[in-house]
């Protein structure tokens, strides 16, 4: 029996997967052929997409990048067979982008058939699940804390330590929430283990509710993922129908219940007391802390709100032990990240490895160099509110406490690149412009500081900037730093900042004219 | 295909009825209604407050809070082009102002004949596939000028599909 391989995943949907799906039913059906095709997750390695792996008795081969045009004459060539083509790539886990890398949380994205719990259960699945029903909830949340996972949202507090304050709040109604709003540009990963492996964050979110005491999860989907959460509400009742949700997990006599709610489009959702009013059904409206989520969230009641990426780490976790998984990794930035590598790229994908790579391995190993061939500029790490790095400082490790120390951060993984065409003055004009639009409206230096930010990055492009415009934006930056109730107005800076410190140039190149 | 007044609140109150108990239902009952309508009717905003026990002040005010929920109809056709740093990395502006130009309308706006509406989005996921965009609800990536054209083109003759 051969099983041919062709990725459901958005991003290789984006690049005709669908024409060459259907291509391949076609071809099938036309030589009466018995095929059964697994729509899987991406392997990550986007510029081979559409990647199409054909598993038989000569083993699981891949073909890619493959157009619907080519697929008659991949049958023609006996690809069924492992039959040589221009097209084919050999055992893709040998391919020596994959082979270096250490998938852990990203192990069964590619791999599997997303929604099969018999697929999930034969490759690793459910073992962590069924260790922490066996265990006492403190054990469960001191694995975690041992194991170092910080929370991959972007601002990387200690999971552990974030489960014990929800388990220390008295018992009573408690809420596990995935925070699945993925608005930094850049990032994909959530969307990748979404669609590619939603059983391993349904696992995730169980073992939360279990070690501290809660019953109702929420995963909150934002509106621009749409096949993410078709995927996710089949990966849901398949868990339902298989007694790993519902009122007697695997019966133990636990409760778990677990519901995707949508997003509408706004960034600041993202923030997670901001994602806890949308929950509510109100304004995405930051809240003023204390009181921390995990005493006082979702409904008032204590709340533990985890990225996808965090609580799909989870399962691992308790199935390997937290030593093994604090057996990787560098410092205080423990384990391994999903990298993101997107940009003006000649390889974009996800990478996972351990923290400590350099970026420059990162962008010239695994991502060959720019996609124009020009030299790379500078790269934004972390999103729209992270700092852009310039070529001098790509020996930098990425690990969290490293980047922090020089002015950039880490944040969900995300790294872009620019070319040597890049105007970085406009760069900084958008990082002003986008907080304008996606500013919640509380506090006045986000929301007004922003749009006084588009307006004097205009005048300084259009060379009437005036003598001292990049003081004045200067100090613009610093009150939006100070003054902000959140992230989004408080580090629209960073990038802004970034800009005018390693490429003043390009400012000055404006006033000029 | 127009919706009478009356099919309309029919659909409005079915949905009431189906999300009014659940918790934080809000967010809920706008997704169904625009799902039904295409978009959020002014004249919906009553019923809802009132269904759920909201101002309208309220209800008004969650609508224009998320960019997602609009007020107007859609065309028939909904681009929907990704304008951050990855997508602008590989010519994102270039293909905004190529498609602001072929549709003669701005982002934000729709065509005087209702075929098509240009959109804004911020990051779509498919940041390794830049440009991005999505037609339709179908996502597009590696978007050339010429790309979208074909892509334009064949939304318009009714046909669907891909390469
Ligand atoms: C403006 C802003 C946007 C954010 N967007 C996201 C997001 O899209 N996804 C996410 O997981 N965290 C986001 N965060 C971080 C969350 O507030 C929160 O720290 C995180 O969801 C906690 O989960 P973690 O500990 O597992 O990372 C954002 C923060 C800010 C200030
Ligand atoms: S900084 Fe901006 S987004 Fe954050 S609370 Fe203030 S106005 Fe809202
Ligand atoms: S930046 Fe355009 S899809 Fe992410």
């Amino acid at each position: 029996m051969t099983t041919i391989y062709v990725p459901g995943d958005s991003g290789a949907r984006a690049l005709g997967a669908e024409a060459v799906c259907g291509a391949i039913g076609r071809e099938a059906a036309a030589r009466h052929l018995d095929l059964t095709v697994v729509r899987n997750g991406s392997r990550g390695a986007y510029w081979l997409e559409p990647l199409v792996e054909v598993e038989g008795p000569h083993g699981r081969l891949a073909y890619g990048p493959v157009r619907a045009a080519d697929v008659p004459g991949l049958f023609a060539a006996g690809w069924l067979e492992g039959g040589a083509h221009r097209l084919a790539l050999g055992a893709f886990e040998s391919l020596p982008w994959f082979c270096g890398q250490q998938r852990l949380t990203f192990q069964r994205v590619g791999r599997t058939d997303p929604c099969s719990v018999a697929d999930y259960g034969a490759n690793g699945g459910y073992a962590g699940l069924r260790r922490a029903l066996s265990m006492d909830p403190a054990d469960i949340v001191e694995q975690i804390t041992r194991s170092g996972l910080r929370g991959r949202g972007g601002a990387a507090f200690p999971t552990g330590i974030k489960w014990k304050t929800v388990l220390g709040q008295p018992p009573g109604q408690k809420y596990i929430t995935c925070n699945a709003d993925e608005g930094d540009s850049g990032t994909f990963s959530d969307r990748m283990l979404m669609e590619g492996d939603p059983l391993s964050l349904i696992e995730g979110m169980s073992i939360a509710g279990i070690a501290v005491g809660a019953t109702q999860g929420y995963i909150y989907l934002r509106a621009e993922y749409p096949h993410a959460g078709r995927t996710l509400n089949r990966a849901i009742a398949a868990a339902y129908a298989g007694g790993y949700l519902g009122s007697d997990v695997l019966g133990s006599g636990r409760r778990f219940e677990l519901e995707v709610r949508l997003g509408a489009g706004a960034y600041i959702c993202g923030e997670e007391t901001s994602m806890l009013e949308s929950l509510e059904g109100r304004r995405g409206e930051v809240r003023v802390r204390p009181p921390l989520p995990a005493v006082k969230g979702l409904f008032g009641c204590p709340t533990v709100v985890n990225n996808v990426i965090t609580l799909a780490t989870v399962p691992l976790i308790l199935a390997r032990g937290a030593e093994f998984y604090a057996g990787f990794g560098t410092g205080k930035s423990r384990g391994t990240l999903p990298l993101q590598l997107a940009g003006n790229i000649k390889r974009g994908g996800l990478i996972e490895r351990a923290f400590g790579l350099t970026l420059r391995e990162l962008l010239y190993e695994y991502g060959g160099g720019s996609a124009s061939g020009r030299p790379i500029r500078a790269v934004q790490i972390g999103g729209p509110l992270g700092a852009y790095v310039p070529a001098a400082q790509f020996d930098l490790p990425i690990d969290y406490e490293a980047l922090a120390a020089s002015g950039a951060m880490l944040g969900h993984g995300g790294i872009v690149a620019f070319d040597d065409t890049v105007d970085m003055a406009r760069m900084a004009r958008y990082a002003m412009h986008f907080c304008a639009v996606e500013s919640c409206g509380k506090c006045t230096p986000c929301r007004i500081g922003s749009t006084r930010g588009v307006e004097l990055l205009d005048r300084i492009l259009a060379g009437r900037g005036g003598e001292h415009a990049l003081e004045r934006l200067e100090e613009l930056c610093e009150l939006m730093l100070q003054g902000s109730l959140c992230g989004l107005g408080g580090m629209t800076p960073f990038p802004v900042q970034s800009a005018l410190k390693h490429f003043r140039d390009d400012f000055s190149a404006h006033a000029q004219h | 295909m127009p919706t009478s007044a009356l099919d309309r609140e029919h659909d409005v109150r079915r949905i009431l009825a189906q999300y009014k108990d659940r918790p934080g239902p809000l967010l809920e009952v706008l997704h169904a209604v625009q799902g039904a309508f295409g978009f959020i009717p002014p004249e919906v905003i009553g019923p809802i407050a009132e269904g759920l026990n909201l101002s309208r002040a309220e209800v008004h005010g969650v609508v224009t809070f998320y960019h997602y929920f609009r007020s107007t109809p859609p065309g028939r056709h909904v681009l929907k082009l990704c304008r951050a740093e990855s997508c602008q990395a590989m010519g994102a502006d270039a293909l905004a102002a190529h498609a602001e130009a072929r549709l003669g309308v701005s982002l934000h706006g729709s065509t005087p004949d209702g075929r098509f509406s240009l959109e804004p989005v911020y990051c779509l996921g498919l940041c390794a596939c830049s440009p991005a965009v999505l037609l339709d609800g179908e996502p597009h990536g590696r978007v050339t000028p010429q790309r979208l054209d074909a892509l334009l083109a064949q939304a318009d003759s009714g046909a669907g599909g891909d390469e």
